[in-house]
């Protein structure tokens, strides 16, 4: 056995409940100051293995086979109390969410301290030193005094270093990482990801670093192994997983998430005529100024993208668009007429011509209806003809986001993901609108469904002529898809012009720290942007 | 966080307010004209003139609320109509006897169950946790007077051990008291802790399917730490809710059990008075109940205000 | 054995046959009596026999009848109580969800007062002012209970409305009619049915409670409760005859909260007590 290795898995499968299975002969070897990057889709079972490796399953999930040794010692043999006594103090894990990770009836000091006296590793005051220690290394603000507050005291990005200062306070020989930054801006990412990467360096800990994300693990991981519905696809060092992997799907998820996108929103499909403009939007959430003189145009055929950050304002820009809220002052005309901004007061033809494409298609449709009632409805109400014409209409839009006609009788249950956004999109093209506003299209789905549904909704501008606003964060997609971008901060664009000029030269500081801040598909990306930012503070 | 108590002060006396407009409402109002509807149709008209000019129905009806309720915080609830008593002399006694009877409940009912109801939900699945999920289902199907006659059969006419009529009086002894009380105490007690039990139960355990409770557990903490330290903290405001949403089933269970065991306390007072029609009487124990049932339901809220740890530690 | 495709347990089928005992017994009584509702048989408290299966009531009459047309009584009266309140609640609770403002906070506000005043008591109040005929116990009793059904309706909408396809369809300019029928009300059926259920076996016992008070459904009328009332005296002898009325109230709730807890039970996960340490 290697001296080496910290933490081997063989054979290891999990069944749920109801007998089907959801981890099948997974094996899994780590080496000590090692990090192996866990990456694939949802559904892969990347969390489930994360959680087994400390011998822990979910309510309705069970451990049927396999080995799990942890410093020579097989824990899954070992009885409760001594699986007990292994998690916390050799293995260590980080949540997804922090929010919900920390018990709001504790401060931050008992939580962090808790494992190591529990656990008889220090005293309390000795664990005390340690999580200061901890806070510094993490950058948290007045570490000495930091531990006194509650979790709803802090942010969520200190919230999140709290979880590894607790994570880290037994000093395990392993810590589990999942998705510890898939929830925070991009911005806050990159900042958590580099504290996460020294602090993994500086204490020797190997570490299992779960995604989705190909360009984050690649920042951080020496070795990388892909999974999908709970058996390996392939494993291998980082640079050869990206650069030379020899799975197919494997190459697939690299070519998604590739910085230089291969396929461009087409210029050919803009045509002259302006379908929307607003001129010096301002509105207001109460007394909050959340849009601020903002001015925006779409021509007909035109993608227009409009990226920021949470609480940017970009989502608010949509409403006001579909009426949803009004804006106190600003002018917006839709194919030259001025639009009322109050939804109540357009006509029935005007609320046809704009539609909306939300971000969870999940709670986008009606779990109890069928699909046909879906793409139907609007079809039924809009144009009021009869269930002939209603049928024979959902037919076509079937073909147009290239679903089967079987589906149908289906209901929203029965349907992925990808297949669910494609009745969404279906449902607005039932109205024959002239702009659709997308919010978020790509955000809930993985990143090869959202690359189809991408190429869909490029497919249909070119056969439909028609005008889109994409309300996004993702910086991929706007490449993907927009012909012209607006970068939106705290209510303001600080620029608006053709994509390719926003990204290949950007003049405004915040456009400049977003486009730096999203990670590139390569292995020494993050080193730079630390020895940049350290030649930079010196 | 005081400023949220004293709020919630305000609104329960707001409530107290709005639910004697209500009762009265409901008594003098919306009967159109009380006097037939409480004499019948075959009221002569002589009868009705009486009536109403005992109940004072010629005044207006804000001016007749208005003095009524002046007349209540000043301790004077009126005369009753069938037998011309002062309703207080008659009201306060029984009051303080009710009172006592679902006070000797709560105190052992609150305790077995919310300590029933966290056991259960800590052995969630196990044969424990579902023979109490059966045996409570049972009780709480079952009407008052059903587990009220079982236990006078088994513990009065069987053993003997207790009366089958609870006799109280003024003047009686502490320990005859309890004596006396115990068999419809105990009554009240079964059919209020399966109910509490239950509720208990179900909220312990969506707080051991929160986040941070997992958490624990993958920090190595034992079942019984993360039960005590983690998951009881954060399940007392429910817990409490729980507690407050009872005593409304408590006073409700008071009133049958008063009359299966012919105690002489509101709850039989009130159900004489509405089978003879008294309407003075009615207004009085309604207004009465009415503002026990919002003290308690006001003093829950302001124990859920303090407990709340996001409100103990402010931003 | 299965029911609309969920496997039943033990417990469940019990609730279940006795569930549909009493809704036959019920419906057919005037034909499936032994005797007529109140033909007198026997003497005051007669043990049980042949002729009379539970023996006789306080007045001669034969039980095993009484108890049938009491059942088919308090069973109806509870059932129109229930559906009723849940009629009311429902459109008032989802209206108030779905258009919120001055009705929203107009029904809240009432229905917070009138929860304040336990429901006995409020019962109470107003029988005694317009006494205990059956449209006024029905109509009392189920406004009284439509609060609760308003409170759970709401706090349904409330859920559904932030939905976006109850957004996409207001968007679309679909009526108030529209977005609570097809959109709200199909996603809010199962907690509702199992409500009903619950409403049912509280009003049930409610209904028989007054009538035991002397306050419910008057005599010549038979009923659950109020058959335990007249016969109550029979204790102190010894007697069990309350005891069957009160049993057959028993019976028919327990096997309603089986069945109840059972569709309960179907949707529920396993909660995070139940995880593999």
């Amino acid at each position: 056995m290697d001296e080496n290795i910290i933490l081997s898995i063989k054979g290891l499968r999990l069944e749920s409940v109801a007998g089907n299975v959801i981890v099948d002969n997974v094996d899994l070897q780590l080496r000590k100051g090692e990090v192996l990057g866990l990456i694939g889709e949802s559904g892969a079972g990347k969390s489930t293995i994360g959680l087994s490796s400390m011998c822990y399953a979910r309510a309705g999930l069970h451990i049927a086979g396999g080995t799990i040794t942890l410093g020579g010692t097989n824990i899954a043999a070992l009885d409760a109390e001594g699986r007990r006594a292994v998690r916390g103090k050799r293995i260590a894990y980080i949540a997804q969410s922090a929010a919900a990770a920390f018990n709001p009836a504790h401060s931050l000091m008992d939580q962090v301290c808790e494992a190591p006296v529990l656990h008889k590793l220090m005293t309390r005051a000795e664990a005390e030193t340690w999580a200061c220690e901890l806070f510094v290394a993490l950058d948290l603000p007045d570490p000495l005094n930091f531990g006194a507050r509650h979790p709803h005291q802090v942010s969520g990005g200190q919230l999140q270093r709290a979880m590894a200062a607790m994570a880290m306070s037994c000093r395990p020989d392993v810590l589990v990482l999942d998705e510890p930054t898939t929830a925070l801006d991009v911005t806050t990412q990159i900042e958590v990801l580099i504290l996460l990467k020294s602090l993994i360096r500086q204490y020797q800990t190997a570490a299992l670093y779960i995604t989705h994300d190909l360009a984050v693990v690649a920042q951080v991981a020496d070795r990388i192994k892909v999974l999908r519905h709970g058996k390996e696809v392939e494993e291998g060092l980082t640079e050869q997983i990206l650069h030379r992997a020899s799975q197919d799907y494997t190459a697939r998820l690299v070519a998604v998430r590739g910085a230089a996108a291969s396929e461009r929103a087409v210029a050919s499909t803009v045509k002259p005529q302006t379908v929307l403009s607003i001129t010096d939007c301002h509105a207001y959430y109460g007394d909050f100024h959340v849009v601020r003189g903002v001015s925006l145009d779409v021509k007909r055929g035109e993608t227009v993208a409009v990226v920021g950050e949470s609480g940017s304002g970009k989502s608010t820009l949509a409403r006001i668009i579909t009426g949803l809220l009004t804006p106190r002052s600003g002018e917006i005309l839709f194919q030259g007429k001025a639009l009322p901004p109050a939804l109540g007061a357009r006509s029935k033809e005007l609320k046809r011509t704009i539609q909306l494409v939300y971000q969870i298609p999940d709670v986008a449709i009606n779990p109890r209806q069928s699909v046909q009632g879906i793409v139907g409805r609007p079809v039924e109400f809009y144009f009021g003809v009869g269930r002939a014409e209603v049928l024979a209409r959902a037919k076509e839009l079937m073909a147009l986001v290239e679903l089967p006609l079987e589906f149908l009788d289906r209901r929203p249950g029965q349907l992925s993901g990808g297949q669910k956004q494609r009745v969404c999109i279906a449902r607005a093209l039932a109205a024959k609108p002239d702009l659709i506003i997308l919010d978020e299209p790509t955000s809930a789905l993985d990143p090869l469904v959202a690359e189809e549904i991408l190429t869909l909704l490029r497919k249909l501008q070119r056969e439909l002529g028609l005008s889109y606003v994409l309300i996004t964060h993702d910086l991929d997609v706007v490449h993907r898809i927009a012909h012209r971008t607006a970068v939106m901060l705290q209510g303001q664009f600080v620029a608006f012009d053709e994509t390719d000029k926003i990204f290949d030269q950007p003049e405004h500081p915040y456009t400049q720290k977003l486009i730096t801040a999203v990670p590139e598909m390569r292995v020494d990306w993050l080193d730079e942007v630390m020895a940049k930012r350290q030649t930079a503070a010196a | 966080m005081a400023k949220l108590i004293v709020n919630r002060l305000f609104l329960g006396l707001l409530t107290l307010f709005a639910v004697s407009v209500l009762i009265f409402v409901c008594t003098q109002i919306l009967p159109g004209d009380v006097a037939s509807a409480v004499l019948g149709q075959g009221a002569t008209p002589e009868a009705l003139v009486v009536f109403r000019r005992e109940l004072g129905l010629d005044i207006p009806a804000h001016i007749r609320y208005w003095n009524w309720l002046v007349g209540a915080l000043h301790g004077d609830l009126g005369v009753a109509l069938t037998n011309k008593r002062v309703i207080i002399d008659d009201l306060l006694p029984r009051l303080r006897n009710t009172l006592f009877l679902a006070g000797y409940a709560a105190l052992i009912a609150i305790p077995l169950s919310v300590g029933l109801g966290v056991v259960a939900a800590i052995n969630e699945g196990k044969w424990s946790d579902r023979l109490a999920n059966v045996l409570t289902l049972i009780a709480i199907s079952l009407p008052e007077f059903f587990i009220a006659y079982l236990l006078i059969i088994f513990f009065a006419v069987n053993v003997n051990w207790f009366p089958s009529l609870a006799m109280v009086s003024g003047s009686m002894g502490f320990t005859e008291r309890i004596y006396q009380t115990t068999l419809p105490a105990l009554t009240l007690t079964l059919l209020v802790a399966a109910h509490m039990l239950r509720m208990t139960r179900s909220s312990v355990l969506s707080v051991m399917s929160t986040p941070y409770i997992e958490m624990a557990f993958l920090k190595g903490a034992p079942r019984r730490r993360v039960i005590v330290r983690h998951a009881l903290p954060n399940a007392a405001a429910p817990i409490i809710t729980v507690i407050a949403l009872n005593m409304a089933y408590l006073v409700v269970g008071v009133v049958v059990i008063e009359a299966v065991f012919v105690y002489p306390g509101l709850g039989q007072y009130m159900v004489d008075a509405v089978s003879k029609r008294d309407v003075p009487v009615i207004q009085a124990c309604g207004l009465t109940f009415a503002t026990v049932f919002v003290l308690l339901n006001t003093l829950a809220d302001i124990l859920v205000i303090l407990v709340n740890p996001r409100l103990r530690h402010q931003r | 054995m299965k029911l609309f495709g969920h496997k039943l347990t033990a417990s469940a089928a019990f609730g279940l046959a006795v569930i549909a005992i009493f809704i036959f017994v019920s419906l057919f009584t005037p034909w499936i009596a032994p005797y007529s509702e109140s033909a007198n048989v026997a003497g005051t408290w007669d043990e049980p026999s042949a002729k009379l299966l539970f023996g006789a009531d306080q007045i001669g009459r034969d039980m095993l009848t009484r108890i049938m047309y009491g059942s088919r009584m308090t069973i109806g009266v509870a059932l129109a109580i229930t559906t009723l309140s849940f009629i009311i609640g429902i459109l008032t609770g989802l209206v108030s969800a779905v258009v919120g403002g001055w009705v929203d906070v107009f029904f809240t506000r009432l229905v917070d007062v009138m929860l304040s005043i336990p429901s006995l008591i409020f019962a109470l109040i107003i029988l005694g002012v317009f006494g205990s005929s059956i449209p006024v116990l029905i109509m009392t009793i189920a406004v009284l209970d439509s609060t609760r059904v308003f409170r759970l309706s709401r706090a349904l909408g409330m859920n559904l409305t932030v939905m976006e396809y109850v957004e996409a369809a207001r968007l679309r300019g679909e009526g108030l009619w529209w977005v609570i029928t097809r959109e709200i009300l199909p996603n809010a059926w199962a907690p509702l049915v199992s409500e009903f259920g619950l409403r049912f076996c509280f009003n049930f016992l409610f209904i028989a409670g007054l009538s035991f008070l002397g306050l419910g459904i008057q005599p010549p009328y038979a009923d659950l409760g109020g058959m335990v009332r007249e016969n109550a005296a029979a204790i102190n002898f010894g007697m069990m005859a309350p005891i069957y009325p009160a049993t057959a109230i028993a019976l028919l709730t327990v096997s309603v909260n089986l069945v109840v807890d059972w569709m309960l039970s179907i949707d529920a996960r396993p909660s995070g007590a139940q995880a593999e340490l």
